[in-house]
């Protein structure tokens, strides 16, 4: 719960939000969880990055996200620049706690 | 004895080259056509993939497909195309290649399965903005090592020089090793595990004859290797010498020989054989080398060139056979193809292929030394319709007020039992019949010449086969048309004795070994060629035909050069 509350303006950097997310479902971000970030995240007009092990790729690039060696447990941090950025990293800060819907 | 190459059909040759700003719009169109074109195979195998290997293996289709439809990498790939000004595939390839290497700096083997699919969709795209024509240098290499070899790729490595072929898959009777022969590069073919134990740069050296191969060979070996080939030169050198003379038996029976070619290039080495024309031009390879259907424009002046360097000779010209052991088009599957969609009937329910290339035959035949034969005809019917597109072709080009040889000579190939069995009928429709003998062989005995496991079973002197030949010679005498044989039965020592002593009126061979057929029939009287096919005719075991014609040809015909 505590995650969706976070999803707010840094009050430091104006222009965008930032969210640190844990991969919860066992299988980690393979094929299916990635394509559904991308979908989620395509909805919106806001930028997303997703920053790993000091890599960053654009998160709504299923090739970039597919590139992101995501085990279970592992964690990431995501970054949103755009009008409807709260309501973007909502939506994908959810996928991750519900973990994708998989086990 | 060469560099090797080690060759797969899948890693297309990426060059990078600088172009003009206004090429650039045209550029990013290339990769959008190609995804489209790619989504589309995808969409296919996806289909098959998941109807036949379940739908976990089919994921990964679907992944190759999600990144085609990757909006950021498309419009990263059209900016750096821009700003960059380098061609298509090179960016796509650079793009992908990024991605494709933070995979692999992963310890993850999952990972670097994700490296392979992400690599396999790029060289999908690159071949598509390539439009299939993948390779036209190879850089210093001379030996293609490859999975399996199919006729167009001897063809398109051939203006490489090559100088040798070894490939996992395949045999001596596949149409790649006829080819490669045809073209004097030495293959190996059905190594099994060829492209597992040989790498690119190392050196090879192949033995076409003993059909082995030597990786790394030691001095000792090449040496070998080298005298070998000089005596086999020498040889063959001492053949030509019956180039320039007439097939005829000494008791004067006249055997048109001719060769079986696949590219203008060969029509050359043919005459200097001595083939006194050209009995099987096999037209596919046009339609197996690009995308898409050639133009008639571009057909006519292939034939035109073979009909031109042929004359005063004949040339017979078969339609496209694609399928069977050939390229099916596109991503097109059959489970048994040799049974399926192949030869005339790809032609007849393709209607403006069928008729482009019938005009553009006709075009060619102003010099009235072109004819044309149909592959795979296994009906009357099929015969007839044939027919009428040839008549059709014929009206439009009247109507364009082009010339061509009203009274063009056509054929059919006799490869399907059916045929065979209704040879008299279809000599009634035709001008000639030509036997196909590999094909009607290996539907006669229901046996795969290319499986392994089954080969030794491919006997070209069961007597069901002997039989049969004899059976559609005899039909197209009835009919008083001449009957000749184009499969490659018709280039072995003994089966030549026996093919004459049937009656065959013409043999087309590869032109390697014109000389030593043209050396037998000069050699052997009609007369006791006729005494020793009725023979073996009453014969009922192909083991008793073998031993039979072998005593018979070492007593009374001692000059013939048989194998053991």
């Amino acid at each position: 719960m505590g995650l969706r509350n976070a999803c707010a303006t840094n009050v430091l950097k104006r222009v965008m939000i930032q969210q640190e997310v844990t991969i919860k479902n066992r299988a980690g971000l393979h094929t299916r969880p990635a394509a559904t970030l991308v979908k989620t995240a395509a909805r919106f007009q806001a930028e997303f990055f997703i920053e790993k092990d000091g890599m960053e790729i654009n998160g709504k690039s299923i090739i970039g996200v597919m590139t992101l060696a995501a085990e279970q447990g592992s964690t990431m941090n995501l970054r949103f620049d755009g009008i409807d950025e709260e309501a973007a990293c909502a939506a994908v800060a959810d996928l991750f706690e519900r973990g994708f819907d998989e086990q | 004895m060469g560099t090797a190459y080690l060759y797969s059909k899948h890693v297309p040759h990426i060059e990078m080259k600088t172009i003009a700003e206004s090429d650039v719009e045209a550029e990013q169109q290339r990769v959008r056509t190609a995804n489209a074109r790619s989504e589309k195979e995808l969409q296919k195998i996806l289909a098959f993939a998941e109807q036949k290997l379940g739908s976990q293996s089919a994921k990964i289709f679907e992944a190759q497909i999600m990144i085609l439809n990757d909006t950021i990498l498309m419009g990263s790939i059209e900016k750096r195309i821009a700003k960059e000004l380098k061609n298509a595939e090179y960016i796509v390839g650079d793009e992908i290649n990024k991605y494709k290497r933070m995979m692999l700096a992963s310890p993850d083997e999952y990972m670097h399965e994700r490296a392979r699919d992400v690599e396999d969709v790029m060289h999908r795209i690159v071949r598509n903005i390539q439009d299939q024509k993948l390779f036209s240098r190879l850089e210093g290499a001379s030996i293609i090592v490859s999975e399996s070899l199919l006729a167009t790729d001897t063809v398109i490595f051939s203006r490489n020089q090559i100088l040798g072929y070894a490939a996992d898959l395949g045999g001596v009777t596949s149409h790649a090793a006829i080819l490669s022969r045809s073209l004097r590069i030495p293959a190996v073919l059905g190594l099994r595990n060829v492209t597992k134990n040989v790498r690119t740069g190392d050196s090879v050296a192949i033995d076409g004859y003993a059909g082995t191969i030597a990786i790394n060979p030691n001095a000792q070996t090449i040496e070998q290797l080298e005298k070998k080939a000089e005596r086999l030169k020498a040889f063959e050198e001492q053949l030509t010498a019956f180039a320039p003379l007439v097939a005829d038996t000494p008791d004067h029976k006249h055997i048109e020989l001719s060769a079986n070619i696949e590219v203008p290039e060969e029509v050359d080495y043919a005459r200097a054989q001595g083939a006194a024309g050209i009995g099987l031009y096999r037209t596919e390879g046009t339609l197996l080398a690009r995308q898409g259907d050639p133009s008639e424009e571009e057909q006519y002046e292939e034939y035109k060139k073979v009909a031109e360097a042929t004359f005063p000779h004949p040339v017979i010209f078969r339609t496209f056979d694609i399928g069977g052991d050939k390229l099916a088009p596109g991503e097109y599957h059959e489970e048994n193809p040799f049974l399926g969609w192949r030869g005339i009937r790809v032609s007849l329910d393709r209607p403006e292929m069928f008729l482009t290339q019938l005009r553009a035959l006709l075009r060619a035949s102003t010099k009235k030394n072109v004819r044309i034969m149909f592959p795979m005809i296994a009906k009357v019917s099929e015969v007839r319709r044939a027919k009428e597109f040839l008549k059709l072709a014929k009206n439009e080009l009247k109507a364009r007020g082009l010339h061509f040889d009203a009274r063009i000579k056509i054929g059919v190939m006799i490869e399907v039992p059916s045929a065979a069995i209704m040879a008299e009928e279809i000599a009634a429709e035709v001008d000639f019949l030509s036997i196909g003998s590999n094909d009607l062989i290996q539907y006669l005995l229901a046996v795969d010449r290319d499986n392994a496991a089954v080969a030794p079973l491919y006997q070209q002197f069961n007597p069901a086969v002997l039989r049969t030949i004899k059976a559609v010679i005899d039909a197209g005498h009835r009919k008083n048309i001449w009957v000749g044989m184009c499969g490659e039965m018709g280039g072995d020592p003994i089966a030549t004795i026996l093919l004459v002593g049937m009656g065959i009126d013409e043999l087309s061979v590869v032109p390697t070994v014109l000389p030593e057929i043209k050396k037998i029939i000069r050699t052997i009287k009609y007369k006791d060629a006729v005494r020793i096919a009725d023979k073996v005719l009453t014969l009922h075991t192909e083991d008793e035909i073998r031993e039979y014609l072998a005593s018979v040809i070492k007593k009374q015909l001692p000059d013939i050069p048989l194998e053991d």
